[in-house]
């Protein structure tokens, strides 16, 4: 397999293609343009494949939830306002239990915000950012590769719990220029998933609906979501211990921030500080369990958001009150550089006493 | 032509537009309440009736069947 | 004796939650009986809105998608593009295709999307108790506007129609009502004839449909199917308002 040279947005619209992908729907905005222009590009021309530059955002994650009906594999990419647009869309989405994959390239907030790398929209990912109870598994590429890895992932993942999948990106990651590798051909054949809406030809009609006049009827939805989501807690949770076996103080960074945590990391073992790093990759399901181990060795938990503090509070939850947490953020917009972050990192390592 | 309807009872809500329409005057509000609470509508069968089924065109309920020789 | 009118075969046995004398009762059936006429029962997909008629799938026998309030041009639009062999409609009352639904409509039929829309227009919001419709008339009391629409305040009711007709890619929009025996049976070949449209690769088709509201408008059935022809048509005039078909053989 070669390698090429590529932005980050547009290899996820490769990897998307190569995944099968038949309908792409979206929405101009900065810092994503590359991926909508990409697919315009290449997903319009293929057989049997629709692109379409939708009116909003509003109407395009609608044109992806009536793809996903019938059983296409469909996707649809914005930044955080065009996002916070689509969350009714997403909850319609998990009601029904329907794959998609949205696309978040997050820039800073709150409002039309900055066109720069932010990463506050960690809660609207995981937290179901749309009304109703319900979970969409949220996944954090930290590079180019990762980026294409994850996108072709993410189709995958979404068929096989029937369920919408987050790939939490931001606007330094869609820029950046890398070597990348794209591990599979597009397939020959569209893959249609089974079960779809596809008119009542040979069986009886079928209903796909989110309403129901009887409460009871919704609660035992309610459970039946969760019951699936405690299986894909069980068996999808991802993420990287990077130099984590000694450490005497663990950063905790997903996205872009783990990518120039590393390099702060690299620069700390340098001058003799055994900082490691847990980098969560899918951000829900969360990785409880590993932070909860890295506790039994480790006390200082360092982490390192570009936001006012999302993923601390989860990192929280798994600490459990064990060790001790700490935060550095920097909001808006504004990206740290590697010595920025190992000046707070040796701060702290001295500040603690740490050996 | 000779004709004949049937209206389910049960179906009926006596929204009384068959009976506005019907050109023959051959329907009537019954005296009755059905199960829902609904006054329904019957079929005077006195020979007037030609089957144009304009009762069953307006129907909303699809409560009548229309027969015609 | 022959049966000559009969329950179409792709009407549900359901009893019509409706209220006495509703439109919605009256448009599912003929929407049956067309199904089961063009043979379309393998192939079509109803996409139903918020409101009254959310539970069509009840009652017309086909596949059917719920679709968020407003969204259904959209939800039509990814349906027909990734299995263009499907006969799509979507099903709205006059807040969804004229409201909140205002820009997937037109760019819908911008778009020239092979898609049917059937558009309910009651002139109230039924569902949720009577509120105020774009489609509203000046003057008519509503629980929002309880002292009679007002120009100045609510601006005056809305003809999508004519604004949907006005876009290249709408190939063919009619306005028709249910409220006789007559109208009844030109709605149904305005419908029929919107399929066709879909069928045949035309373009975006769009079927708007007086109906009456007796509870919200606070009428007998009877009172309310008059006050359609009385009041609503001087607003909204029946007929073709676009049709590149050229066959007259509709409306």
């Amino acid at each position: 397999m070669t390698k090429v040279l590529m932005n980050g947005n547009s290899a996820i619209g490769e990897a998307a293609i190569r995944a099968g992908c038949q309908c792409y729907f979206g929405y101009p905005i900065t810092p994503q343009n590359e991926l909508t222009e990409y697919m315009a590009a290449n997903l319009s021309r293929r057989k049997g494949c629709s692109f379409i530059q939708a009116e909003s955002e509003i109407s395009a994650i609608n044109m992806v939830y009536g793809a996903s009906l019938v059983g296409a594999r469909a996707m649809t990419s914005s930044s955080s306002p065009g996002i916070s647009l689509k969350q009714e869309g997403i909850s319609y989405l998990s009601a029904c239990e329907l794959p998609a994959v949205i696309v978040n390239m997050s820039r800073g907030g709150p409002g039309l915000g900055s066109i720069s790398a932010a990463q506050s929209d960690y809660f609207q990912a995981t937290r179901g950012g749309g009304h109703g109870d319900y979970r969409t598994i949220v996944l954090a590429p930290s590079s180019v590769q990762e980026l294409a890895d994850l996108t072709y992932k993410a189709f995958d993942l979404a068929d096989k719990y029937s369920i919408p999948v987050i790939v939490l990106g931001d606007g330094m990651l869609g820029q950046m220029m890398e070597p990348v590798e794209f591990k599979h051909e597009a397939p020959k054949k569209l893959p249609i998933r089974s079960n779809a809406l596809r008119g009542a030809k040979g069986r009886s009609s079928k209903i796909i609906k989110t309403f129901t006049s009887k409460p009871a009827e919704l609660e035992e939805i309610n459970w039946s979501l969760f019951r699936r989501y405690g299986i894909i807690k069980r068996e999808e949770t991802s993420y990287e211990a990077f130099l984590t076996e000694d450490a005497e103080l663990i950063v905790v960074a997903f996205g872009i921030a783990a990518r120039i945590a590393r390099g702060a990391i690299n620069t700390a073992r340098t001058a003799g500080l055994k900082v490691g790093m847990l980098r969560p990759v899918t951000l829900w399901p969360f990785p409880t369990e590993i932070i909860k181990e890295l506790a039994a060795r480790t006390e200082q938990f360092l982490v390192f958001e570009m936001n006012m503090g999302q993923m601390i509070e989860d990192v929280q939850l798994a600490l459990e009150g064990r060790g001790e947490i700490h935060f550095y953020g920097r909001p808006g917009g504004v990206i740290p550089t590697p010595s920025e972050i190992f000046r707070v990192i040796s701060r702290l390592y001295y500040q603690k006493g740490l050996k | 032509m000779k004709g004949y309807i049937e209206i389910d009872q049960e179906l009926c809500k006596g929204c009384e537009i068959c009976l506005s329409f019907c050109p023959k005057g051959v329907i009537s509000l019954s005296d009755r309440w059905n199960a829902s609470g609904y006054q329904p509508v019957v079929f005077n069968d006195n020979g007037g009736c030609t089957g144009c089924a304009v009762c069953a065109v307006v129907c909303p309920e699809v409560a009548i069947e229309v027969y015609r020789d | 004796m022959k049966k000559v009118y009969t329950r179409p075969n792709s009407l549900k046995r359901n009893p019509f939650h409706y209220c006495p004398g509703c439109g919605h009762s009256v448009i599912h059936r003929i929407i049956t009986e067309l199904i089961d006429e063009m043979n379309l029962q393998d192939r079509a997909i109803g996409i139903p809105p918020p409101g009254c008629s959310v539970f069509a799938y009840n009652y017309i026998d086909i596949d059917m998608a719920e679709s968020a309030h407003g969204r259904g041009a959209a939800v039509a639009t990814g349906m027909k593009r990734a299995f263009p062999e499907a006969v799509v409609f979507t099903y709205q009352g006059d807040g969804d295709l004229a409201a909140i639904g205002t820009a997937e409509t037109i760019h819908a039929a911008n778009r020239g999307e092979n898609i049917t829309a059937i558009f309910v227009n009651n002139a109230v919001y039924g569902m949720t108790g009577g509120q105020m419709a774009p489609t509203t008339l000046l003057e008519q009391i509503t629980t929002t506007t309880p002292y009679g629409r007002d120009r100045r305040i609510e601006g005056c009711p809305i003809r999508m129609s004519e604004i949907v007709a006005m876009v290249e890619g709408a190939a063919y929009v009619e306005r028709v009502a249910v409220n006789s025996p007559a109208s009844i049976r030109k709605a149904k070949k305005a419908i029929g004839k919107a399929l066709q449209v879909q069928i045949d690769n035309l373009g975006f088709s769009l079927v708007e449909i007086l109906s009456p509201c007796p509870t919200n408008w606070k009428m007998s059935p009877l009172e309310a199917w008059k006050w359609i022809d009385k009041e609503m048509t001087r607003q909204f005039p029946l007929g073709i308002i676009k049709d590149i078909t050229g066959n007259k053989d509709a409306g």
